[in-house]
């Protein structure tokens, strides 16, 4: 499943990986801009999510990712979270260490987009 | 982490309202398998109290938007809806976009939402879709409202799955000419021209009502209901009202008339054959990947066999009774 | 005197034909160029509070800086206040935050706003943060006939590229022309829309598309403005463009003379613009964002450097260079002083500013001028015919039905194959990529606080204000935007001199307009 959480409304990159992902078999649920962590959390539950993907471009992944994940863990759902856009190399770590499955930076390719998904997936 | 579910938990959770075990339910269902199979022996008792609603249309005619304010209405009217939005998968790598929750976004947090993809063949919808219904039906939703997008087999499926069918069209572009090209204005209860402030709104609502009027001359099914035509512009809501109206008259209608009951067992006797169908298919399969049937298989390309010879040798290994 | 680094001299033009300065403007808007007057070099800034991005505005003028160019923050961008649950993370962190007239005073405190033009890049909201720079001119004695500037005030593309749009189409359309109408009567200094393409690039789209999409929303502006009563050369003369230069050097010089010849041409022949200035298609220009990388960012420079060289041959009025380190975080100082630096290499060593369009008779850039013009073309013939005639009703009907989204995600997804099956290089992300495990270089970090002050300052402001005037205010804006006969920047800047915050005058507005939201193409 994958998500705009926030304000910014800059999405070539989560279309560009919502193809991606389908074009490697994958069933994506796109939920579109603007998206709330609550908005998120419900979706994740009605469509049953094994993932979920996160794009971020405006510098709030630090305040966002975990706000993200404490909403899930608050649901009581156990969903990987991924995060995809500009996040600097000590911000990865930090997000890491939060709980985020992975990150995926700028200029990832397909096969890395994949990769990790099938990875964290296949980890739960 | 938690222990994993038995069914029977799952299903009396999705009846206590829990989504996440709905979620899931459905999950299992998509699957298909005996898994499937035990949780259509547990919710299809009663699962027919709910009113089915199909809801088809070209890409472009605005049906998402028209979808997220009919939920809406229904939730306004104290309804619980829930929707199965079917969007098709790729053929090539059987992935897929779901895309209609963005439209979705502004429903009512009460409403269930789940993505559909078609995953290749119709048949598996035709079977998923009854289960999905089921597992939404005993969970208390009413209306399910299944959505779907362009023309074929998937609207087909769906329809039959349908109590009422609603067919969106657009003003211009031939739109009331191709549904009729497709076989909708047979299984349409409601029509519904979308984007009705656009130019020719009028034109597309006089080809339909030609079109039933010549549907009803030669002799359409359903002789008691006339589909009513309404007008929509589900950017402003204006028509959105009608519509939910025009679905539960239509409903009341079936009830009334004993058509619901008729429908249902149409729709009881599709979802047979297509089990019966794709296990018939599947043994078929097997008994062509035989030592046997290979060899009949190379002569048959080499033309040592005929293909009436070729049947003879395979119809025993599907069916040993048959001769 | 004009002459080569080794004394050969040499003319202002060269060639036959139009020449630059004479319709339809494709060889350039001035028959010297840039021997009279180089580009404008404007570089965009703003970041956490508005005393942080006050004091870089006081540094770049101190270093001779004319013209000043505002980021917003995301929040401020989409009509939220900073207190907002939607501006969780993001407050002052891709620009500036300003949520009420008290901020908008402090980023302009000790600057005459009389003196200096500024730029402030907003567009669901523009009406409301313009109301505050003129509220904070007025109030020190400015007044705002006075005032030099732009503001982006470009809705269109926000449906179809950027996404920072609030309303619908149609409402924002009457609030993009009550700014244009406010402004051609009140403010004969202010430039009311700078049609952007720059956004539409960004998201993906081909040099043609965004040549297209923006000139059609051009068109669709116009015809707005004409429908309202407008004359096409008193506002025509105050549009302006913003276009994406991008890696493709001959493809982007070829778009930039196309843009200059299409616009005059449909200014003069479909719209009847009888005034040359309103013909002419005056642009600034960005280097593409989306072509830096993260991987060896100093290489971006080397981007950087040539696609701001492509803009100044293709004749851009204004330039600015983007940072290497952007596909990592904010510019820091160093990175911005290089990209400033850039385009001062092209400048003064170059010798590229002694002869005006240069290229121009190139047999190869003369047929991309031309293939671009024709690729362009069809887009309009498509719109127009979408449209029924109104370039301004198809460009609604291709955000309505996605058509301008869903061109957009199919020409980012065919670049992102490309890439991906190595038939388009991208140095260090899938080739030469030794190097790619140097440190980063020292990045800006934004203070984490931002949010926090911002918030409590916000909180201090409302405290203070005049509720009862506030709500009387915002109940005005409200009846004036049920009143379509009725220009809405009065009311607007009424409210935002008794403190309105910026959410509460967009709120007001939308529960007169409603929302928006994006067809779903992906």
């Amino acid at each position: 499943m994958l998500a705009k959480l926030g304000l910014d409304g800059h999405d070539r990159g989560i279309k560009v990986v919502a193809r991606m992902l389908r074009d490697a078999g994958m069933e994506v649920i796109y939920l579109g801009l603007r998206q709330s962590t609550d908005s998120i959390v419900a979706a994740a539950e009605q469509e049953d999510a094994d993932a979920i993907g996160l794009s971020m471009h405006n510098a709030g992944h630090l305040t966002l990712g975990p706000a993200m994940l404490a909403a899930l863990d608050d649901a009581g759902l156990d969903i990987p979270v991924v995060i995809g856009g500009i996040v600097p190399e000590p911000d990865v770590a930090v997000l890491t260490r939060a709980g985020v499955a992975a990150v995926l930076g700028p200029g990832a390719s397909a096969e890395e987009v994949v990769a990790t998904v099938r990875r964290v997936v296949g980890r739960r | 982490m938690t222990e994993p579910l038995t069914t029977e938990h799952l299903i009396a959770r999705s009846i206590g309202g829990d989504r996440r075990a709905t979620g899931r339910l459905l999950s299992l269902v998509e699957r298909g398998g005996p898994e499937a199979d035990r949780i259509a022996e547990l919710t299809h008792a009663g699962a027919d109290a709910g009113r089915v609603v199909g809801i088809t249309g070209a890409p472009g005619s605005g049906k998402s938007t028209m979808v997220a304010a009919l939920v809406a209405a229904f939730t306004d009217a104290g309804d619980r809806p829930a929707v199965l939005a079917v969007d098709p998968s790729s053929p090539l790598t059987g992935g897929a976009i779901l895309g209609d929750r963005v439209r979705m976004a502004a429903v009512d947090s009460t409403a269930f939402i789940r993505s559909v993809a078609t995953r290749g063949h119709a048949g598996g919808l035709a079977l998923s879709i009854p289960g999905a219904v089921r597992v939404l039906g005993s969970a208390g939703y009413t209306p399910i409202v299944i959505e779907t997008v362009g023309v074929g087999q998937v609207e087909v499926d769906v329809t039959a799955a349908a109590d009422t069918t609603v067919v969106v069209v657009t003003p211009g572009m031939g739109d009331a000419v191709q549904a009729n090209k497709a076989g909708l204005l047979e299984v349409a209860d409601v029509f519904v021209v979308n984007k009705a402030d656009r130019p020719g709104a009028d034109d597309t609502r006089r080809d339909l009502e030609l079109m039933l009027e010549l549907g009803h001359v030669t002799g359409q099914e359903d002789l008691g209901h006339r589909p009513p035509i309404v007008m929509t512009n589900s950017l402003d809501g204006t028509g959105i009202e009608a519509v939910r109206r025009a679905i539960i008259a239509h409903g009341d209608h079936l009830r009334s008339s004993g058509r619901l009951v008729e429908r249902h067992r149409r729709r009881a006797r599709l979802e047979l054959a297509t089990r019966a169908g794709l296990q018939f298919d599947h043994r078929v399969r097997q008994a062509l990947d035989s030592p046997a049937m290979r060899a009949a298989i190379d002569d048959l390309a080499a033309g040592r066999l005929s293909p009436g010879s070729a049947m003879r040798v395979l119809a025993p290994l599907v069916d040993p009774t048959a001769r | 005197m004009f002459e080569t680094v080794s004394g050969v001299p040499v003319d202002p033009v060269y060639g036959s034909g139009p020449l630059p300065g004479e319709y339809p403007f494709t060889r350039g808007l001035h028959p010297d160029g840039y021997r009279s007057r180089l580009w404008t070099m404007r570089m965009f800034a703003g970041f956490g509070t508005a005393e942080d991005t006050n004091a870089r505005f006081k540094e770049l003028l101190a270093a001779g800086s004319t013209g000043l160019s505002t980021a917003f923050d995301m929040p401020t961008l989409m009509g939220r206040d900073s207190d907002s649950p939607w501006a969780l993370g993001e407050v002052g962190r891709a620009g500036v935050a300003v949520d009420t007239l008290a901020d908008m005073e402090d980023l302009f405190a000790g600057i005459d706003l009389g003196a200096v033009s500024t730029s402030m890049t907003i567009n669901g909201p523009a009406a409301i943060l313009l109301a505050m720079y003129i509220a904070v001119a007025e109030g020190n004695g400015v007044a705002r006939a006075d005032l030099a500037g732009t503001i982006q005030n470009d809705i269109l593309k926000e449906y179809q590229a950027q996404k920072e749009y609030i309303y619908p189409p149609r409402p924002s359309m009457r609030i993009v022309t009550d700014v244009v109408r406010f402004t051609t009567a009140e403010m004969p200094k202010w430039h009311a829309i700078s049609i952007s393409g720059y956004h539409i690039r960004e998201a993906g789209s081909t040099a043609a598309q965004e040549l297209a999409f923006t000139l059609a929303n051009g068109f669709a502006y116009v015809e707005a403005a004409l429908a309202a009563g407008e004359n096409i050369d008193d506002f025509g003369r105050r549009l302006s463009f913003f276009f994406n230069s991008h890696v493709d050097f001959f493809e982007e010089i070829g778009k930039f003379r196309a843009a200059r010849r299409i616009w005059a041409r449909w200014m003069k022949e479909r719209y009847g613009a009888t005034d040359e200035r309103a013909m002419m298609c005056r642009f600034h220009t960005q280097t593409a964002g989306v072509s830096l990388t993260a991987q060896q960012p100093e290489v971006n420079i080397a981007r950087v450097a040539t696609q701001a060289l492509a803009a100044v041959l293709g004749g851009t009025q204004s330039l600015h260079t983007d940072s290497y380190d952007e596909a990592l975080a904010l510019p820091s100082d160093t990175a911005a002083r290089i990209a400033l630096r850039t385009q001062q290499v092209l400048a003064h060593e170059t010798g590229v500013t002694n002869v005006v369009d240069p290229l121009g008779g190139s047999p190869f850039v003369e047929w991309m001028t031309d293939e671009m013009e024709r690729r362009a073309e069809a887009v309009f013939a498509h719109l127009d015919e979408l449209g029924d005639g109104s370039m301004l009703e198809g460009v609604y009907a291709g955000i309505d039905d996605g058509y301008f989204v869903g061109e957009i995600a199919d020409a980012a997804y065919r670049f992102e194959r490309e890439v991906n099956a190595n038939r388009r290089i991208i140095v260090g992300v899938n080739d030469f990529t030794d190097g790619n495990d140097d440190a980063d270089p020292g990045l800006l970090r934004i203070d984490q606080t931002t949010e926090e002050y911002q918030r409590k300052r916000l909180d201090a402001v409302k405290t203070d204000r005049n509720q009862a005037e506030v709500e009387a205010a915002l109940a005005r804006v409200t009846a004036d935007a049920v009143d379509s006969t009725t220009n809405l920047m009065p009311s607007i800047i009424e409210a935002v001199k008794v403190y309105a915050t910026e959410e509460e005058i967009a709120m007001a507005l939308e529960s007169v307009f409603g929302t928006h939201v994006e067809t779903a193409i992906v």
